[in-house]
């Protein structure tokens, strides 16, 4: 096996409800690396995030999920937090009557695999909450119930930083943003990442690529991963569309790396 | 997400029954004249009481069985298969220490000394048909304040009784109410004068421990002008296979002014048939609050029920039942505005698991000239699998124009997409779907004092466990 892979994704086939989406997806991820994905509307990028992660809704019916070296496609979606992935959700759930401080702590112990002290948890959630600038009545409400569109990202971000998980896929984390939560949710991202931990980043438009810099951008589309790149790539697809990219995977194979 | 699987209720920790106890006496099953003038010779009751008792059992036997709600369960109570009266001790006692030794071991395993050693003002104890334990703070009994057990304030405070007995909730009201007033024993007794507020709570506990058993507290609160009580009452039962029946009546009185909040945590075992009627009148400015949470129990059929009687009074009933397999809780409320300007709130949730069924079952009733009265109902369900079963029966008369009435029911079972979210933080299954859970009667939970609020989702948290494969 190669030195320092998080992540090799292997013909990765999927369904949702009897309908394939994904129709073999190839794609590795180094420690540290940061990977773009981008594609149009109805390509498999939400898709792609929810398979990783195990949603039940989805089916995997070809291909593997290494990750830490581990076929992780049988996982249940805890065991797969537990081992470091994590999910920045598009659209994070309400749940009524459980306050956000709660549920932190105990998703914290819950990948940690033990107790964690108030006083640290409470130490390093304020750290956080001010380095997000959330507001300390956070603590008191209920997870996403009556968030703005804004409070629900940071609050995916906040989760972000405190679980440290090796691999965070943030799906479409800047949409709905306005530029100055665009700029701390960034902020927030850019200071998770370190050496060891990388991001699976999905992304419709290129504006976030500004601030998150990435190592490498793949176009999804049709359920494939139909070109690949550098960071250059974002601006070509900016100026261009996606049209060029869909007419020239038409004749060639799909891409890989 | 996998189903949860189907599993019994094991986790039930009350289920214990104490193996020595001698009892003063005990029935034979079913329920005659002769046993109900035994009983009230025991007691040394006042004659009045006894004629009341005998007409009551006259109206119970002419009434036939509730022909709604869950008719095949009630069917299957043989009511002639039950001892309506057990006696285990002779008096009320005021010292733990002069508790026969096996109930008061029982009363200790359930926390009762310790919790009223921390947070109570005073405390009734019941034991089978009678009282066994009582006291009260001495600065309370200085203010005025009476608390005893009903017994003891039939032959104390005639008077009061006499007042106030069967006019909140009259014998022939249902079956069951008619079932209690011809044999009740136990229960609490509660006075508060005028302009006294009872800032601590008083608690009763009820605990079952003979198999067949009956018990039929009965309890009438009285608070005075500009006075406040909160009641508070638990209940247990060991788990037989043969079925229990415990059918209370609780009447409140809150005059001009006053406030009485009644909480109820009622946690029978799953042999235990709990058909209970509760009724209070709420006079000009008072305000009533009925907390009433269903845990245990085979069947429950109760609705807390507030009559406003005066202009300003206020009635609130937020609920919350559990159903797991083999339980089915009827519950609900009923709110009735007889005068104007008045106002109340019934927030009723209810969770079904394992095949278990909840129902809602309210009236909200206005009267006529009840102008200007404000009225909300809103019923939440949370289904946790394919099996089980909610229902709601809401009865609504507005025979006023004047009025602000809402009505919202909800119908929900825990999402996948809730439980992903939470799963992809790490959290396993049960964990999600109890967070989920506590989450969802988090309402209720923060009225409880704090101590009921942690062991309520103790108890919520124990019956999730186990539930998933």
């Amino acid at each position: 096996m190669e030195e320092n892979i998080l992540l090799r994704i292997e013909d990765l086939h999927a369904n949702v409800e009897g309908k394939p989406i994904l129709k073999g997806v190839n794609l590795t991820i180094r420690d540290g690396e940061v990977h773009a994905i981008m594609g149009p509307n109805g390509s498999g990028k939400s898709t792609l995030s929810n398979v990783l992660m195990g949603h039940p809704k989805y089916a995997v019916t070809q291909g593997k999920i290494l990750f830490k070296g581990e076929d992780i496609s049988e996982l249940s979606v805890d065991e797969r937090a537990r081992k470091g992935l994590f999910l920045a959700f598009q659209y994070p759930l309400a749940i009524p009557g459980v306050p956000v401080s709660k549920f932190l702590r105990m998703s914290l112990q819950a990948v940690r695999g033990k107790e964690v002290p108030i006083i640290e948890f409470r130490n390093n959630f304020k750290k956080n909450l001010e380095l997000l600038g959330i507001n300390d009545s956070f603590t008191g409400r209920y997870i996403n119930e009556g968030f703005s569109g804004g409070e629900k990202k940071r609050h995916e971000i906040l989760q972000l930083a405190l679980l440290e998980p090796s691999l965070a896929i943030l799906d479409e984390t800047d949409s709905g943003l306005d530029i100055d939560a665009l700029k701390v949710v960034s902020e927030g991202i850019t200071r998770y990442r370190t050496e060891k931990r990388s991001i699976l980043l999905i992304t419709h438009y290129q504006r976030i690529l500004n601030y998150v810099q990435p190592d490498y951008i793949h176009v999804l589309a049709g359920g494939r991963v139909i070109k690949s790149g550098g960071k250059e790539l974002a601006a070509e697809l900016e100026s261009k569309g996606y049209d060029w990219v869909l007419k020239e995977s038409e004749a060639a194979t799909p891409a890989k790396i | 997400m996998s189903k949860p699987q189907l599993a019994p209720k094991e986790d039930y920790k009350y289920g214990f029954h104490d193996e020595d106890i001698i009892n003063v006496f005990k029935s034979e099953k079913g329920l005659t004249r002769r046993l109900i003038e035994a009983m009230s010779a025991m007691k040394k009751e006042p004659e009045w009481m006894l004629k009341i008792r005998i007409k009551a059992l006259e109206v119970y036997q002419s009434k036939p069985m509730p022909t709604w709600g869950n008719v095949q369960l009630l069917s299957e109570l043989d009511f002639n298969n039950i001892h309506y009266y057990v006696r285990p001790n002779e008096k009320t006692e005021k010292d733990w220490k002069d508790v026969p030794e096996g109930v008061k071991r029982t009363f200790d395993r359930l926390g009762i000394p310790e919790a009223e050693r921390k947070f109570l003002a005073g405390v009734t104890a019941q034991y089978e048909s009678e009282v066994v334990y009582h006291s009260i703070r001495e600065d309370l009994t200085k203010q005025g304040v009476i608390f005893l057990g009903m017994d003891d304030a039939v032959k104390q405070y005639p008077d009061i009784v006499k007042k106030y007995f069967g006019r909140v909730i009259p014998t022939a009201d249902n079956k069951f109410a008619a079932l209690n007033t011809a044999v009740w024993s136990g229960g609490s007794f509660i006075y508060v004068p005028k302009n006294t507020n009872v800032e601590i709570p008083l608690q009763a506990y009820f605990r079952i421990n003979s198999e067949n058993m009956g018990q039929f507290e009965r309890t009438l609160i009285i608070t005075d002008e500009g006075s406040s009580v909160h009641y508070i009452e638990g209940c247990t039962a060991p788990t037989y296979s043969s079925d229990s029946l415990h059918s209370a009546v609780v009447e409140l009185v809150a005059l001009p002014g006053s406030k009485i909040r009644y909480t109820t945590i009622q946690n029978w075992s799953n042999n235990v048939y709990n058909l209970v009627t509760k009724r209070a009148v709420c006079y000009a400015d008072a305000a009533v609050e009925w907390i009433d949470g269903n845990i245990g129990s085979k069947l429950t059929m109760k609705y807390p029920a507030v009559y406003l009687m005066g202009k300003g009074a206020r009635g609130e009933v937020l609920s919350i039942a559990y159903a797991g397999k083999g339980q089915h809780q009827d519950a609900g409320a009923k709110m009735v505005h007889v005068a104007p300007h008045t106002t109340s709130t019934i927030l009723s949730k209810s969770i079904s698991r394992d095949g278990g069924r909840t129902s809602y079952r309210g009236l909200l009733r206005v009267e006529k000239g009840a102008e200007h009265c404000k009225a909300s109902v809103r019923c939440d369900a949370l289904l946790l699998d394919e099996a089980s079963r909610s229902d709601t029966y809401p009865t609504m008369e507005i025979n006023e124009k004047n009025v602000a009435v809402g009505h919202e029911a909800t119908v929900s079972k825990i999402g996948d997409e809730q439980m992903f979210y939470l799963m992809s933080r790490g959290l396993k299954e049960n964990d999600a779907q109890s967070l989920i859970v506590n989450g969802f009667i988090e309402p209720f939970v923060r009225e409880l004092p704090m101590e009921y609020a942690v062991e309520l989702n103790r108890l919520m948290q124990l019956e999730m466990e186990g539930s998933i494969g």
